[in-house]
């Protein structure tokens, strides 16, 4: 039976049908969706971990023991989780042990656009690259294969594009999910000098063998075409070039490390002008140099953002190997610029009033990753930076440290997933260094950017079950910081005072700003209506950024099926004229 | 020989792009199409402009339609038919919902909603087909179906059976809305341009 699946969802079948035993993972586009899938297969144990570091070990503790495991991330999670990635290369397996990294070229929903190929040659693993969601379902078997073979883990690299879009895929039956014998074996999985050698050598030999296998993985397959253009390309952009060039000769590479160093050779022989099309970084392009071939790829394909079949049409036109289109007059001459609509934070979004708060206080604010983040864009404008998960806590303490013109004016702000993720460390850094940073935490009960994921904090795992919840006040108090308040963000005036009172304090201090994210609980508030008499339209309201207020002709208007009444906007109006909505509902 | 199709399904976050391409996606399988769609989730979700992509053919290679390929443009909102209006091939149809929403640039007084979008796509697009589906959906008992009435509206322009349609949404909508779905999805069968 076929069933259109998206990649992110034939990775999860995988999972399930090729006998993994165990998935972890933590949120983020675009990876979300394979463990979100994957909990729904009762015979497969999944679950979020705090971190994309945590998952990796749960992964490989469980490999070790002898069970086929699948951990699931986001490219830049791949860089947290890089410590245990590195030496697990060197231990290898017993159970399978596939690691999803899912790639964001475009940058569609993250902070960079890194291209992780260089992590499986960086850490000397194995990487597989599928170019639809047949091919990902099928690489995750694959992968698990050739991790137990060769004794590795294996990097499964997905982009966005693969990730969520949809094609057709062949269900197969579940097979058995066996777990094979554990024996303990200090020299394999002890990572001390003496035993970190050896393995370090075994990591050569399995590399190499591995190098061979790659001649003849089925994955690695040429389609036959025209001997006059040849191209060689991996993943997604494999797709674009099938649809640009349907007649050329194609090496699709489904094994991207190590290459298969014979077959491109012998492919590279057999034409005329050769090309390498590929999203990102020269990573197939610098190995083919280094064999001594004459290739075409980065002076041609850029080197940033996402492809197209448009974008591989027009280069190939420009190479010559396409004829040139009569340049067509525009038919939409004329017709007037659409402007932007970037993504804004919800009617009734907790966060809305802290960020309103924070630039009213003229305060210098160090964000973190999540929803929040839109809270920098203008007319909002409450954050001056982001750079990574956690980043927030260490950044305010460093500018504390750093620039007495700045101390007791800078606030970090990070949600309750990723404090849980990665701010813990540094706010323990910035009590015992005698630090005297305010945190924020935007404790919205959920993982809200990837779509409401928990997190150990909101009582429930992925399987949906209850779970301990974390307390942050006590966590907190247990890292030492000595004040920590906890109030209700669409309360503004009292939210202004504690900020304030905190700010003032010496020593560190957290508040906790505890709402649940508007999605998530919908709350039953009249929607709020201006009183045109009292408007002056001085336009204040507007600063809250909430899609639900416009100013027409000096006139404040809210559209009642947007507004939630939150009740911020009454809150902020100074001559009264809104009226409705309740925060205390 | 099944003739190809690329459906381009443009909106704002929340608007429910996603189900309407779930219904033409499980119509065309039902004809024998191999169908490639493709989405965007993560931050874009929340508010932003937002693009479903369908691709129908014997084979389909790439998930994605670049710039004078669709052959129909479903914009679920005025503004996103104007700036995806470059992804229409020549002689393309563009079904356009009658609605506005402001984005915060508009809402913040930093940029102008442009007047009079509908004429003015009609002066240069021969194909196009305006409606009010929140209206329309309203009359048939829930606004929640305003996407089902512009997939009625595409189903038109298609060349897939009705009974087809009216199966694939059966299947894809639950049960308790199936009634109202099949109101909203004639009211956009048969709606004419306004
Ligand atoms: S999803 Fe939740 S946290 Fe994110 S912007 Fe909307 S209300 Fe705020
Ligand atoms: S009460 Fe005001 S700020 Fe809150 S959702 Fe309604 S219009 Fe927006």
């Amino acid at each position: 039976m076929k069933e259109l699946l998206s990649g992110n969802a034939a990775i999860a079948r995988g999972a399930y049908e090729y006998g993994v035993t165990l998935a972890a993972g933590y949120p983020g586009t675009p990876s979300t969706e394979i463990l979100e899938n994957l909990s729904r297969y009762d015979e497969v144990y999944s679950e979020w971990a705090p971190n994309e570091k945590v998952a990796l070990e749960v992964g490989i503790g469980a490999a070790m023991a002898g069970a086929r495991a699948l951990v699931t991330m986001k490219h830049v999670g791949v860089n947290v989780a890089a410590d245990p990635l590195f030496t697990a290369a060197y231990t290898g397996v017993n159970g399978g042990l596939v690691l999803v990294s899912a790639d964001d070229p475009g940058m569609h929903s993250s902070q960079n656009e890194q291209d992780n190929r260089y992590y499986a040659r960086f850490a000397k693993i194995a990487m597989l690259e599928p170019a639809d969601s047949q091919e990902a379902k099928d690489m995750v078997g694959l992968g698990l294969e050739i991790s137990e073979k060769f004794d590795i883990p294996v990097m499964l690299r997905i982009t966005t594009r693969v990730a969520h879009s949809q094609s057709m895929v062949e269900l197969g039956e579940p097979g058995a999910r066996e777990i094979k014998q554990y024996a303990k074996d200090v020299k394999k999985n002890l990572m001390v000098p003496a035993f970190g050698r050896l393995r370090r050598v075994s990591l050569a030999e399995r590399l190499a063998k591995l190098t061979a296998y790659s001649e003849s993985a089925p994955v690695n397959f040429i389609v036959k075409g025209s001997a006059k253009t040849g191209v060689i390309t991996s993943g997604i952009s494999y797709q674009f070039v099938r649809e640009v060039l349907p007649d050329a000769s194609v090496l699709k590479l489904g094994l991207t490390n190590p290459l298969p160093v014979e077959l491109i050779k012998q492919f590279a022989s057999c034409v005329e002008s050769l090309y390498v099309v590929e999203e990102l970084e020269p990573f197939l392009e610098e190995q083919i140099r280094m064999l001594g071939i004459k290739v075409t790829g980065k002076e041609l394909f850029p080197a940033t953002g996402e492809f197209s079949q448009g974008l591989v049409r027009r280069k190939f036109i420009e190479a010559g190997v396409l004829p040139a289109r009569p340049a067509a007059e525009n038919p939409l001459a004329g017709l007037p610029a659409a402007p932007p609509r970037p993504p804004v934070l919800c009617p009734g979004c907790p966060h809305r009033g802290v960020f309103y708060t924070l630039r009213r206080l003229k305060l210098t604010v160090t964000g973190d990753i999540g929803c929040y983040t839109l809270g920098g864009l203008p007319p909002l404008e409450g954050i001056d930076s982001c750079v990574c998960m956690g980043a927030s806590i260490g950044m305010s303490h460093g500018i504390d440290k750093a620039v007495p013109g700045l101390r007791g004016k800078t606030v970090a702000v990070i949600g309750d997933s990723t404090f849980l993720h990665s701010g813990i460390t540094g706010l323990l850094n910035t009590v015992y260094n005698g630090g005297d940073s305010t945190v924020i935490i935007l404790d919205n009960r959920t993982t809200a950017m990837t779509g409401h994921q928990d997190h150990p904090a909101t009582g429930r795992t992925l399987k949906g079950k209850e779970a301990p919840e974390v307390d942050l006040t006590m966590l907190c108090k247990a890292l030492g910081v000595p004040r920590v308040e906890v109030v209700d963000p669409l309360d503004m005036a009292k939210l202004k005072e504690v900020v304030q009172t905190e700010v003032a304090a010496s020593g560190p201090s957290v508040i906790i700003a505890r709402r649940p994210c508007a999605l998530l609980k919908r709350e039953n508030r009249p929607a709020v209506t201006v009183d045109p008499e009292k408007c002056n339209g001085c336009k204040t309201c507007l600063r809250l950024s909430c899609p639900a207020i416009s100013v027409t002709d000096k006139k404040s208007a809210v559209d009642p099926n947007l507004c939630v009444g939150c009740n911020l906007c009454v809150q902020v109006c100074k001559t009264g004229a809104m009226k409705g909505g309740n925060a205390c509902a | 020989m099944l003739k190809p199709v690329d459906v381009l399904m443009v909106g704002v976050g929340g608007q429910g792009t996603i189900l309407a391409s779930k219904v033409l996606a499980a119509a065309a399988r039902a004809v024998g199409y191999d169908v490639k769609v493709s989405e965007i989730h993560g931050m874009a979700q929340r508010g932003g402009s937002v693009v479903t992509q369908v691709r129908l053919g014997e084979k389909v290679h790439s998930p994605l339609i670049s710039e004078g390929e669709a052959d129909v443009i479903l914009a679920f909102e005025q503004l996103e038919a104007l700036r995806w209006l470059s992804y229409l091939k020549p002689g393309g149809a563009v079904i356009i919902n009658d609605q506005q929403i402001y984005p915060v640039p508009v809402l913040a007084g930093e940029a102008e909603y442009p007047a009079g979008i509908i004429e003015q796509i009609k002066g240069k697009i021969n194909n196009v087909l305006v409606l009010d589906a929140l209206r329309q959906s309203i009359r048939c008992g829930n606004a929640k179906a305003a996407n089902v009435v512009l997939l009625g509206a595409l189903a038109r322009e298609l060349p897939i059976e009705e009974e087809i349609w009216r199966e694939a949404l059966a299947a894809t909508v639950p049960p308790k809305f199936l009634e109202v779905n099949n109101a909203a999805f004639t009211a956009g069968y048969n709606s004419r341009s306004l």
